[in-house]
């Protein structure tokens, strides 16, 4: 078997050397790929380790030792873990979770809702955020060390040092209770007009947004600042463009690949973060569906939400080095 | 009735009193118990019920791996849910806390209470238009008899031996003899289903008088009004939507915001808070969940019974209730049982704090160091607290409590039921047969304080087959001196529920039997516009 590698091994350097870009891209995937198999180990040896038992939390004080012991046998808990491991794993690749011990529905399906709901509510708030944060990171810019930057800079710093549910709380008892103009719960629920969802997430996305923005914003704002020193800066500027043109034409091209690094990381925050903010919102997404499943220990549905959770973070992570090894001329072209 | 209690009871038709200010008042004006409670009963009922409109719970307790099978449902939101669908066999009377017919017209027991013969009634149909026939009621009580289905009446009908038919009736015949089997059936798993379930246990299907109209677990359930319902006292709104909300806060949020008409598990450190809201008002009902701190009466040190007693002195009750409770509740008595509970022994002694009785029998135990006590946040809403509160009072006797605070996760199976002294709580049963039976038999698995007695085992089991309710009384107030003055059981406290309603919501009945009007709010109240 030594043969082979080592004729492999040479199509192997020259495809890298043909085509060096499309190889990094490859590693970079092929990393994610062992990361998430690493994280799915990780996922399910925390979960053996729980303290605390299904039959018993299931059954509560109806738990006989006979029941919990039926129980057990019909999940098949008293196999070998390693065993009841490579079964889930081979399970989740082809997107079957397993049933839920709980309900005995399908987790696939109950997931796949609630993947939808969360996929919605960080949608939306990516929609306006991101474009939000890159805007009044450039205006901030424009107006360096001036009242508008420093507004900007004193607010958005104020939302981000409040806890999340404290800013849910703080905009449900402003604008649902005591003004009364918001919806809420935001409860969402199949067969719901998609304007009405829309009034439902209004709350939950105003938290997320500025739960994010500061952090896009500032990063934004010094990623352009350091471009702005450099010397092509100044040409633009001799050449008699408008500081704002400068900025979208010039610097902001330069400055992508840091923002395009916290974009994606806040975006990553946004679908598996949210936990909290679900909660108080009566929103039914993904991490209302953990915290319930943790409740009950029904591990079948525990996994599944980590291994996605885990998932949804290295893809964006991976999208986000992708997209920063492309925008950037020194990782397109390495030496 | 005098001027003050024709008073009273204009006030309760007018909507201003709740059950328990009546009766406290009632019974100071020199009514009794049985006198106060029916004159409440017929005030309330003179308030004349509005049909339509749609009513919107937010209930705590649900989740996403809840099942619709009412053979397991377990949260608080299942439990209403079932309510609005089903029905059982019997019910229980809101204020006394006794059988009533529901879809058992009448019932007969035999002279031993072995045997039990139900009328069903006739000409009530399923929301599926299936007629009701002794066979559904059958085939439902199998059902829940299998182990297999993974019933929460299990423990229940494992008494039940013998199920069958005679003619339209329906005949129980039971291991030993029971004169509690009609509470029994109360229970709410035992939803009675068109063939018991067996096709789809899933179904939801019921003789209940709202029909579901959509389910989706841990998030929403929505009803509509039974059109076909066999009863003309209930179901007055034309639809119900009950919300998950399992955030204190939301559901607070949700309630003073009138996106809900009545919310549960109102935390009683901010009752206060939403007291003040001036379209909100609180509910609270004298329930049978209890508080407990217990000890194991097999293990050293706690195998004494001057110990037991010592501990039991030390505890400062009315300060537990206004401090953990915020004044929810009431005090304990050691002894797990209390007014709520038809047959209840009264006049028995009150338990107060008494540091130097204490310091008396803990001197007599020859018990030297610190007692050990568990505690976790789970236990029961500020039992960390309630510890440290012992802790102070048992000091003033010169007792060292020694607290530990255990994990939550877990607490359920490492440390209750297994540590020698640790704090718990208890849910009511319906009678208190079934209180003792499941947690002070000697047989019992959940007998957390290991209190072992053959003579009160055999007092618990020949009151249970006695049909002469003055010798029962006798035979459970002997009972409950046994638990009190030498069992395992600290009781500081009974637990009221305490839930919330907007002003709009009229006709909420006060039920000793459970939380949330015995679960039954939805089906009970009506809207003022």
């Amino acid at each position: 078997m030594s043969n082979p590698v080592e004729t492999e091994s040479l199509p192997g350097q020259r495809f890298r050397e043909r085509f060096p870009l499309l190889a990094l891209l490859i590693e970079r995937m092929l990393l994610s790929l062992l990361l998430l198999v690493a994280v799915s180990v990780l996922i399910f040896g925390g979960v053996e380790a729980l303290p605390g038992d299904f039959a018993t939390t299931y059954l509560g004080q109806s738990a006989t030792p006979q029941a919990v012991a039926n129980i057990r046998a019909e999940l098949g808990l008293d196999r070998p873990v390693v065993t009841r491991y490579f079964e889930w794993l081979a399970g989740a690749f082809q997107g079957d979770f397993g049933t839920s011990w709980a309900s005995r529905n399908s987790v696939s399906e109950q997931v796949g809702n609630r993947l939808g709901n969360s996929l919605f509510l960080a949608g939306f708030a990516a929609v306006i955020s991101v474009p939000l944060a890159v805007g009044l990171g450039m205006l901030s810019v424009h107006f360096r060390n001036r009242m508008p930057d420093k507004i900007i800079n004193v607010i958005s710093l104020a939302a981000i040092s409040l806890p999340e549910f404290f800013i849910g709380y703080l905009l449900i008892l402003y604008f649902a209770v005591n003004f009364g103009v918001a919806t809420f719960p935001a409860t969402v629920y199949e067969g719901m007009g998609f304007i009405e969802r829309l009034k439902a997430i209004a709350l939950p996305t105003a938290t997320l947004v500025l739960v994010v923005l500061a952090h896009m914003m500032r990063m934004t704002r010094a990623a352009i600042l350091s471009v702005m020193s450099s010397a092509y800066m100044e040409t633009a500027e001799l050449k008699g463009l408008s500081a704002f043109r400068a900025i979208v034409k010039h610097a902001a091209p330069n400055a992508l690949a840091p923002i395009i690094n916290v974009v994606a990381l806040n975006l990553a925050y946004l679908v598996v973060g949210v936990v909290v903010v679900e909660v108080v919102f009566v929103y039914p997404g993904m991490g209302q569906y953990m915290v319930d499943a943790v409740t009950v220990r029904d591990m079948p549905v525990v996994q599944a939400c980590g291994l996605i959770f885990a998932a949804v973070y290295i893809f964006l992570n991976m999208l986000a080095d992708i997209l920063a090894i492309v925008a950037n001329p020194r990782l397109r072209h390495p030496r | 009735m005098n001027d003050f209690t024709k008073y009273l009871a204009g006030r309760v038709t007018a909507g201003g009193m709740n059950r328990r200010e009546f009766m406290g008042r009632a019974m100071a004006a020199g009514l009794t118990l049985t006198a106060a409670s029916q004159l409440f009963a017929t005030s309330a009922e003179a308030q004349t019920p509005k049909k339509g409109g749609h009513l919107k719970l937010g209930l705590e307790g649900a989740a996403a791996t809840d099942s619709k099978d009412p053979a397991k449902a377990l949260s608080q939101f299942m439990f209403v849910v079932g309510r609005c669908w089903g029905d059982m066999l019997v019910e229980s009377e809101p204020l006394t806390g006794k059988p009533v017919p529901a879809l058992a017209e009448s019932w007969e027991p035999s002279a031993d209470a072995v045997t039990w013969t139900f009328k069903i009634r006739s000409g009530v149909k399923f929301q599926n238009g299936k007629t009701l026939t002794v066979d559904d009621v059958i085939a439902t009580l199998k059902r829940h008899t299998d182990e297999k289905a993974e019933s929460g009446a299990l423990g229940v009908m494992k008494s039940i031996k013998d199920i069958k038919a005679d003619g339209g009736n329906l005949v129980l015949t039971l291991t030993e003899g029971n004169a509690d089997l009609p509470l029994l059936l109360t229970d709410y798993h035992l939803i009675i289903q068109p063939n018991g379930g067996t096709d789809d246990p899933n179904a939801m299907i019921g003789t209940g008088p709202y029909k579901v109209a959509s389910f989706e677990p841990g998030v929403r359930a929505t009803f509509e009004r039974n059109k076909d319902d066999w009863r003309s006292d209930r179901g007055f709104v034309d639809s119900v939507e009950i919300i998950a909300m399992n955030d204190a806060t939301a559901r607070i949020a949700a309630l003073s915001s009138g996106q809900v008409h009545y919310i549960n598990r109102v935390d009683p450190k901010t009752v206060a808070l939403l007291k003040r809201a001036p379209t909100v008002e609180v509910l609270s009902t004298s329930g049978r969940g209890h508080y407990v701190f217990i000890m194991h009466c097999d293990k050293a040190p706690f195998d004494n019974n001057d110990l037991r007693l010592a501990l039991k002195y030390a505890m400062d009750r009315e300060g537990m209730v206004k401090t953990v409770l915020g004044g929810y509740g009431k005090v304990g008595n050691d002894f797990p049982i209390n007014a709520t509970y038809a047959l209840f022994p009264e006049g028995i002694e009150q338990r107060a704090y008494d540091p130097d009785k204490a310091a008396f029998h803990y001197k007599k135990s020859g018990h030297s160091g610190s007692v050990l006590l568990r505690t976790s946040e789970v236990a029961f809403p500020g039992a960390v607290d309630a510890a440290v509160l012992y802790q102070q009072s048992a000091k003033k006797a010169g007792i060292n409590v020694e607290v530990k605070r255990e994990p939550g996760d877990g607490y359920w199976t490492n440390v209750w039921n297994v540590q020698p002294f640790s704090t718990s709580y208890w849910g009511g049963r319906p009678t208190q047969d079934q209180m003792y039976s499941t947690a002070y038999l000697s047989t019992a698995d959940w007998n957390d304080t290991r209190f072992k007695r053959p003579d009160f085992d055999k007092l618990l089991l020949e009151a249970r087959s006695e049909l002469d309710e003055t010798k029962r009384k006798d035979m459970y107030r002997t009972m409950a001196m046994t638990v009190r003055d030498e069992g395992g059981l600290i009781l500081p406290m009974f637990n009221d529920f305490v839930n919330a309603a907007s002003k709009k919501v009229k006709g909420y009945v006060h039920d000793i039997g459970n939380d949330m009007s015995n679960g039954y709010v939805a089906t009970r109240v009506w809207l003022d516009a």
